[in-house]
């Protein structure tokens, strides 16, 4: 397997992204238009072998940034670099022919959604075999077994369609399509959600495996933070499109810099009954995607340390201490946490 | 008020059996199932999918698709078996005393109705409301869901909401008439963690200040944990195990229910401590199950599991345990 | 291979109506083929001696006003209406499913051109617009079958435009673009196989109903011309003789319409079992 080309030690690096999406009716008489932010001036990077989860609610544009990263949309501003290459410059439609297309691919969340019906397991597995790699015959069966032995699937499952398979081996069917290609980057949407915990966890343990294996570098696009936090070394933390936070996955759930992080780890569901007590609720709904203010925080109106600076200017995504980011002008730092907030639960590591 | 064991409970099920009849062979969806539910108690029934959860729910509510039968038990529900009784009698209960929430609320509110209109038609057919009374009300029960400006949005459409506030509508609906118990099948799967704090918190909420009972449905072990006093644990349509929540963690009994704590993601440490539960379940259409449907997976079975009667021993801590080997 | 056709069995076995369709097509497809070698009397020839005779064992259905043996005159004639109807069935099937599909897919002024053109078809009632075509074009097969398959090409275009409209952001269509497939191979082989049950339940009500269409049009004059054998103008003809008492005309070529229709309908229920990989377990 080649080595990605990288720049500095970045395989993925994405800068300024922006994704808009026209609302409204067009017609030649009504020129303005209004733009809902999808994706609002994301930048962050992913290393080669890393495994970084991106999590945040719905609406924050996750699932929209994965499809930018897959390259399966074009974005409206804003550079993809890919082992150095400008793979943003290519357009989605013309991407299918491009060189890179097999080092980036996807694992979906629905197994049944992302499986066509009417293809059996290996005819799925063998399609970017046959379309990217050129391989046929022997060749392709080989190397479609080698791939079905890698996740787990036995091999006289391979005949079967998906509606014969049950959870958790469509989901390996799912990976197995995803690595035949020996991507460097995998992009994972939510691949467990719709599996039951005892699957999951097997899913889980076997992407781990794959990663260390195959050196492959994972953007793992989750709703579920204590998944994330034990399959990733860092975590993204979205937010009405924007990047909020950034840093070691450990550290981002039991000390988290941004507010609204705190209040998304203080909401997952815990044994402990002091956790109802220390549960931060967020008032309201988030605020509207469509044209927002660029001087005022999109966490602005719902956060519980706001104050006149941060309706004032955008807060940028920087540097608190090292090695984490957040985009915040009134950051929780260890300092402040302990005075101003009761003691969260750690982790046990 | 929970668990008091010499008074009556407020529902009762008791050795319910259900099979559903399909073309490919009789499904045995429940087998013996039994579990009580206090005044005002919170009681989850957890698991996987296939688990029978959902059958137990619709069991109660008389709403089981066509081709079920129940071939065995009784559910008493404030003296009432519901097995038994007319349709009229269930009619007047349902809705009233006995109220439900489903998951994906949009789907499950009728779109072409404002939500206000929906909670008066409910208010109507069980409260004691009039006519020119039941719009009002209605505002006031989007209140006490916390819907910002109730009376603006009682003109709302669902699909003008969004997913934590149409469970609102949902709840809503279903308090409406002070039921005394609320089965909720699982009411926040596909919401945020955030909207679903909320939304379980105000089940929590109105379930105190009404002293109603709540019967959770969930695949979330976790969330179980957070919000109820006693959890029932299913497996292949067996109740499993059942204990209050604190001692269901620290001690459980059952060897499936030892599994499915230590696979949760939520208290683990690392990946490699995550443990999963070997096997699948056993396909329920085969007409020689073995009496105990986890024997297969287990790893304390003994020859006997699968063929003597599965034992189900009540212990002096109000726990139920399914299992001839407990932990 | 084997295994559809093992499954094909597995379904004619299971549903005896099935079965009895089929089997019926295939009585009128054998007709169809070896129709003028079987027949015992030459459909063409009259014989005014024999005229409106009776059934009997020398003619089976009997005799027509010059003479002609019903019974050959309907076996001669299924090849002609059959012929028609699948022709016709291929052509809206054909170009109706690909205009849908690009309509469906591509969406933009491809979507609106091809759904003009189609509304502007079901504005018409569709057999008027048949008698339309044909009348301004001319009697002859050729233009029956062209008209024939205009009025049927919108079903075709509508329900692969919602299909395809439909499936287009499905999962499985983002994991084809993912594998290197293009546009054109996503529509041909990720999207056609999945709307092919559909369409084959669709393909075999048009067919009964194009055999209708053809027969009414030659009921009505614009249609086939005598002396050809056709159902619906032997139908035509023999209306006129029901009151006299000769029920043997017009009956027989009616009931042969009903039983293709019929079959015809039975049909698609049992392709589309057969061809859906979901209806295997």
């Amino acid at each position: 397997m080649s080595a990605p080309a990288v720049i500095g030690s970045a395989l993925l690096a994405v800068e300024g992204l922006r994704k808009l999406y026209r609302v409204g009716k067009t017609a030649p008489w009504r020129p303005a238009q209004a733009f809902l932010h999808a994706v609002d001036c994301v930048s962050f990077t992913i290393a080669p072998g890393e495994a970084v989860g991106l999590v945040g609610e719905s609406g924050c544009g996750k699932s929209t940034l994965a499809r930018l990263v897959a390259r399966l949309i074009d974005p409206t501003e804003g550079t993809i670099r890919f082992g150095g290459r400008d793979i943003g410059a290519v357009s989605a439609r013309h991407f299918g022919r491009n060189a890179t297309r097999a080092q980036i691919q996807m694992v979906f969340q629905d197994a049944t959604e992302s499986l066509n019906p009417h293809f059996t397991a290996f005819r799925a597995i063998a399609d970017p075999l046959l379309r990217l790699r050129g391989l046929s015959g022997t060749a392709l069966r080989a190397r479609v077994a080698e791939v079905a032995g890698l996740v787990g699937l036995p091999g006289e499952l391979l005949g079967r369609f998906p509606h014969q398979l049950s959870g958790g081996q469509k989901a390996r069917v799912g990976i197995a399509r995803a690595i035949a290609v020996e991507p460097h980057l995998l992009i994972l949407d939510e691949p467990t959600s719709a599996l039951d915990v005892s699957v999951q966890v097997l899913i889980l343990q076997l992407l781990d495996q794959l990663r260390h294996r195959l050196n492959l570098a994972y953007l793992f696009v989750s709703h579920d933070l204590n998944v994330v936090r034990l399959l990733c070394d860092r975590i993204i933390v979205m937010y009405l499109g924007h990047i909020v936070e950034s840093g070691p996955a450990d550290m981002v759930f039991s000390d988290a810099a941004h507010p609204y992080t705190r209040a998304l780890v203080s909401a997952v569901p815990s044994r402990a009954d002091a956790a109802r007590d220390r549960r931060i609720d967020l008032p309201g709904e988030p605020r509207s995607p469509i044209d927002p203010d660029p001087n005022i925080c999109p966490f602005y109106g719902r956060c519980f340390r706001g104050a006149d600076r941060c309706k004032a200017a955008m807060p940028e995504l920087r540097e608190v201490t090292s090695g984490r980011l957040a985009a915040c002008h009134f950051p929780i730092l260890e300092a402040a946490l302990q005075r101003s907030l009761p003691r969260t639960a750690t982790v046990a590591t | 008020m929970s668990g008091e064991s010499h008074s009556v409970p407020l529902l009762e099920v008791e050795d319910l059996s259900v099979e559903f009849r399909t073309r490919s062979g009789t499904v045995h969806a429940l087998d013996h199932v039994g579990f009580e539910l206090q005044r005002g108690e919170t009681l989850a029934l957890v698991g996987e999918s296939g688990s029978g959860k959902s059958v137990t729910a619709y069991a109660i509510l008389g709403i089981l698709d066509r081709v079920a039968r129940v071939t065995g038990g009784r559910i008493v529900f404030g003296g009432l078996d519901l097995l038994e009784a007319g349709e009229k009698a269930i009619g007047e209960i349902r809705g009233r005393e006995l109220a439900i929430i489903f998951q994906s609320p949009r789907t499950a509110l009728n779109p072409i109705r404002p939500i206000g209109k929906q909670i008066a038609d409910i208010l109507l057919r069980h409260g004691n409301v009039t006519a020119a009374q039941a719009p009002g009300r209605a505002v006031e029960m989007l209140a006490k869901v916390r819907i910002p400006d109730p009376q603006r949005r009682a003109k709302a459409y669902p699909f003008e909401l969004s997913g934590g506030m149409c469970q609102r509508v949902m709840i809503a609906m279903a308090l409406a008439c002070e039921p005394a118990l609320l089965i909720a099948d699982e009411p926040t799967t596909g919401l945020d963690v955030t909207t679903q704090a909320v939304i379980m918190d105000l089940i929590a909420e109105l379930a105190a200040s009404q002293h109603m009972a709540t019967l959770l449905i969930t695949h979330d072990l976790g969330l179980a944990s957070a919000y109820c006093d006693r959890i029932a644990v299913m497996h292949a349509g067996h109740v499993v195990e059942v204990a209050p929540t604190p001692l269901l963690f620290g001690f459980p009994h059952h060897p499936y229910t030892a599994r499915l704590i230590a696979a949760m993601p939520g208290g683990a440490a690392g990946l490699d401590t995550l443990a999963s539960i070997p096997g699948g379940l056993p396909d329920l259409r085969r007409p020689d199950l073995p009496a105990c449907r986890y024997s297969g997976r287990c790893e304390r079975a003994e020859p006997e599991c699968a063929t003597a009667p599965l034992a189900r021993r009540a212990l002096n801590d109000g726990r139920l345990v399914a299992c001839r080997h407990p932990l | 291979m084997n295994a559809t056709l093992r499954h094909a069995g597995y379904v004619l076995r299971e549903n005896p109506v099935t079965g009895f369709a089929f089997a019926l097509l295939f009585l009128l497809a054998l007709g169809a083929a070896l129709g003028s070698s079987l027949a015992p009397y030459n459909p063409l020839a009259s014989d005014t001696a024999v005229a409106l005779a009776a059934p009997s064992a020398a003619h089976w259905f009997g005799t027509d006003q010059l003479g002609r043996d019903i019974f050959s005159r309907i076996l001669v004639a299924t090849r002609l209406d059959l012929g028609i109807a699948a022709t016709a069935v291929t052509l809206a099937f054909g170009i109706g499913t690909l205009l849908g599909l690009m309509a469906g897919y591509l969406d933009g002024w491809i979507d609106r051109a091809a759904s003009r053109v189609v509304d502007t078809i079901m504005a018409f009632p569709l057999f008027v617009l048949a008698m339309g075509i044909v009348a301004a074009l001319g009697n002859n097969v050729a233009n029956i079958v062209y008209a024939t398959a205009i009025i049927n090409l919108p079903i075709y275009a509508r329900l692969a435009r919602a299909e395809a409209n439909v499936r287009r952001d499905a999962g499985f269509v983002e994991a084809a673009r993912l594998c290197g497939n293009g546009e054109a191979r996503i529509v041909l082989t990720q999207l056609l196989p999945n709307i092919l049950p559909l369409m084959l339940v669709q393909v075999s009500l048009t067919l009964g109903y194009s055999i209708l269409n053809a027969a009414g049009l030659s009921f009505i004059g614009l249609g086939v011309r005598p002396p050809t054998a056709e159902w619906g103008i032997m139908v035509a003809e023999g209306a006129s003789f029901i009151v006299s008492g000769e029920w043997w005309v017009a009956l027989f070529p009616g009931l042969v319409l009903m039983a293709a229709v019929f079959a015809f309908n039975l049909m698609g229920d049992g392709l589309r079992d057969i061809v859906d990989p979901r209806r295997r377990t």
